[in-house]
């Protein structure tokens, strides 16, 4: 029984040791960050983690400067990513529905070759958008940005979501069609509902892609005002500005935060929305 | 009697031609075969379809024809790349007049055949009941799908053809047309030496990478969900919620800082490897140490997802099968062998595919670190930490050899999807769906 004893204390320390070391490497390149966005002067390099003359001049440079409108980026990624989230939930979830509850000719092919389909990695592509994009007119505005990213998405979210719907007991609809609900009532009243985790899950991953692309947003979006967060900062430090890292940090701290802090707030549900969704377990 | 308990009386007799009479009338003209069946609205319905789609996409598919033979014929006034995606948007909508072409002779002929067997065939009634189920599904289905066909399938389209021409620098649109050039582009990357050399020497790393990438963000993810998973860890919560956060900074940001940190001179990294007397290593520079570096930022940034899941699926995991374990004798590796991981695998198996054809194509780790460098001599255009995609991107949007790019992007699709769709067809998700609900 010693034996045992001590194993356990040896489990256990391991296992803090462990966590200790990864929170540490999690955090540091974050305070890292953090650190540097508070240091004086524009170089990555002569930064430190706690800068000896804490300031917060690149903050106020972000929000006073005339050469470029960081509030603008701001606002724009907010809205593209808003608008992103809600015709993403509408789409994923429409084809989530169709292929979990309706039998048709092709449905399983049909998932599949979405899913296949969508890995084709070509930068080719965007010049395919950016003509189609040209002929609608669409060129350099948020909408056609929203439509691309909404619809390149689809694939994998539907696919998570229809595993969700996939775990829903289909006998509460049945029960809804003999009291003589109608489909569209169905949908919204009972499987959007019951839904809702998965829903918060998809929206999220919609909402983030604005924050994370930079390819796309480079290319069809033109005019600086225009501009999203990703692009703008990258020429923070890639363009005209120079190496302006200090200053890039802060922003991109600013950039984080809200998704940060929606990521935290969401957390149960990541774990057991995806997880339902994924592998219907 | 209905259509439906038709079909399973299989051995009733069918008589008569009518069923072959509908479906060749049908073939000659829409909705013909239904009327000839007796169904008149639905003839008619059809017959307008007919009807519009010829008169309005009869100079569409002209369009078409000509864009994708000539590429344009007025130098300055065509555009090579506008005539070849319009005329793909007539050659979809062609493809999709065409399935309800043939949806129409298959309906035709069904009837027909219950004529045959000497049923009614359906009244417009039951058809309208029959069509708005069948509708149902369409309606859910086709928002999501004109996005994929504009999005998605319409693209794919256009770089496919790309591949078999010759646009690149000297032949670019509007100044010059782009010209059909067939399986050159394919030959020259095979036959030229330095083409091919680089194929299979960015080929290998990119494979390389893909299993390293994958297997490294699963394990770790998975180890320490099973860590945090023990119960009598304390404050599990609060280090989940931690160790998430690489999840949660957009990746953009995180593979940038990252490129400071692994900086060989000033970079915080080497200063922490020099306090051990070690280094400095040469992170960015040597292509052996950038292909680890690479390997570990993507470790840091990938983990918390398959955290996240690993941790909810051993959740599920129901504790009684423990429970029988313990009795039996198992020891805690028995355990993890014969039941958890067996378990967390079985039920992963199609994320994990995925998140290879992912990192297959794993664009912004690899370029926004260190743009795939650094350079190796005798490679064309391609560094040491180059993966297929950001070969093709420098290709593409640096080096302007779109035809080229088209090609190699047509055979790593060839790869991916292969690859898939073979791992797909065997996961359980896919064979026993259906037995499942």
């Amino acid at each position: 029984m010693i034996n045992q004893k001590t194993l356990k204390y040896l489990r256990l320390t391991f296992s803090y040791l462990f966590l200790l070391v990864m929170v540490a490497i999690v955090a540091y390149p974050i305070l890292w960050m953090i650190g540097a966005s508070f240091n004086s002067g524009d170089s990555l390099y002569s930064s430190t983690m706690f800068p000896k003359k804490p300031t917060l001049e690149h903050y106020r440079e972000l929000v006073t400067n005339s050469d470029y409108p960081f509030h603008l980026w701001y606002l724009n990624t907010l809205k593209v990513a808003s608008l992103t989230a809600l015709l993403g939930v509408i789409l994923c979830s429409t084809t989530a529905y169709a292929y979990s509850r309706f039998r048709f000719a092709g449905r399983k092919y049909g998932m599949m070759a979405m899913l296949v389909i969508q890995m084709f990695p070509s930068f080719m592509n965007i010049v395919a958008l950016y003509v189609l994009l040209n002929m609608v007119g669409l060129l350099d505005s948020h909408m056609g940005l929203v439509l691309v990213y909404a619809g390149t998405n689809i694939p994998f979210n539907a696919w998570i979501m229809k595993g969700y719907f996939d775990t829903i007991p289909k006998s509460l609809e049945e029960a809804a069609l003999i009291d003589g609900a109608s489909r569209m009532t169905i949908f919204w009243k009972i499987m959007i509902p019951l839904a809702k985790p998965i829903i918060a899950v998809i929206t999220i991953f919609h909402f983030v892609i604005p924050f994370g692309d930079f390819i796309l947003a480079r290319i069809l979006l033109t005019s600086y005002k225009k501009y999203t967060l990703t692009i703008g900062l990258f020429s923070l430090v890639n363009n005209q500005f120079g190496k302006n890292w200090t200053t890039f940090t802060a922003g991109a701290l600013l950039m984080a935060i809200p998704i940060v802090i929606v990521y935290m707030s969401l957390q149960k549900y990541f774990i057991s929305g995806l997880t339902r969704g994924a592998t219907k377990g | 009697m209905t259509p439906q308990t038709n079909a399973v009386s299989k051995n009733i007799t069918v008589t008569g031609t009518k069923r072959y009479i509908a479906a060749i009338l049908s073939a000659i003209c829409m909705g013909f075969g239904q009327i000839f069946n007796g169904q008149f609205v639905k003839g008619i319905v059809y017959i307008i379809i007919y009807i519009f789609a010829i008169i309005s996409g009869l100079d569409f598919w002209k369009y078409s024809y000509w864009g994708l033979t000539t590429m344009g014929e007025t130098p300055g006034k065509d555009h090579s790349l506008v005539i070849m995606i319009e005329s793909l948007v007539g050659v979809v909508l062609f493809l999709i007049v065409l399935g309800i072409y043939i949806l129409n002779i298959i309906d035709a002929y069904k009837n027909g055949k219950l004529r045959d067997q000497g049923y009614r065939v359906p009244g417009i009634k039951q058809t309208i009941k029959n069509v708005v189920d069948q509708g149902y599904a369409l309606a859910y289905l086709s928002p999501g799908m004109i996005f994929l066909i504009l999005v998605t399938l319409i693209p794919l389209l256009f770089t496919t053809l790309i591949a078999f021409t010759n646009y690149d620098l000297y032949h670019s649109p509007p100044a010059k047309f782009i010209e059909w050039v067939g399986f050159n582009n394919f030959k020259m990357i095979w036959s030229f030496g330095g083409w091919k050399r680089t194929l299979t020497y960015v080929f290998s790393w990119t494979v390389v990478w893909t299993v390293l990438s994958t297997v490294s963000t699963f394990g770790l993810g998975l180890f320490v969900a099973l860590i945090l998973n023990q119960k009598d860890i304390k404050g599990s919560k609060i280090f989940r919620t931690i160790l998430i956060l690489p999840w949660a900074v957009p990746a953009l940001v995180s593979i940038l800082i990252f490129t400071g940190l692994f900086n060989t001179n000033f970079g915080p990294i080497n200063d922490l490897l020099a306090f051990f007397h070690l280094g400095p290593v040469r992170w960015l520079e040597d292509p052996t140490w950038a292909k680890i570096a690479v390997l570990l930022v993507n470790l840091w940034v990938g983990f918390p997802f398959q955290m996240a899941l690993c941790t909810g699926i051993l959740q599920s995991i129901p504790q009684d099968i423990y429970e029988a374990a313990m009795v039996d004798g198992a020891s805690p590796f028995q355990k993890f062998f014969k039941i958890t991981l067996p378990l967390v695998l079985y039920s992963t198996a199609p994320l994990i595919i995925m998140q290879m054809s992912y990192n297959f194509n794993n664009f912004n780790v690899i370029y926004l670190f260190n743009q795939g460098k650094p350079p190796i001599i005798g490679l064309r255009d391609a560094g040491g930490t180059d993966i297929l995609i950001s070969w093709v991107f420098k290709l593409t949007l640096d080096k302007l050899k779109y035809n080229y790019a088209a090609a190699l992007s047509l055979i790593i699709f060839i790869i991916v999807a292969g690859f898939s769709i073979y791992n797909f067809r065997r996961t359980r998700s896919f064979q026993e769906e259906d037995m499942l609900q």
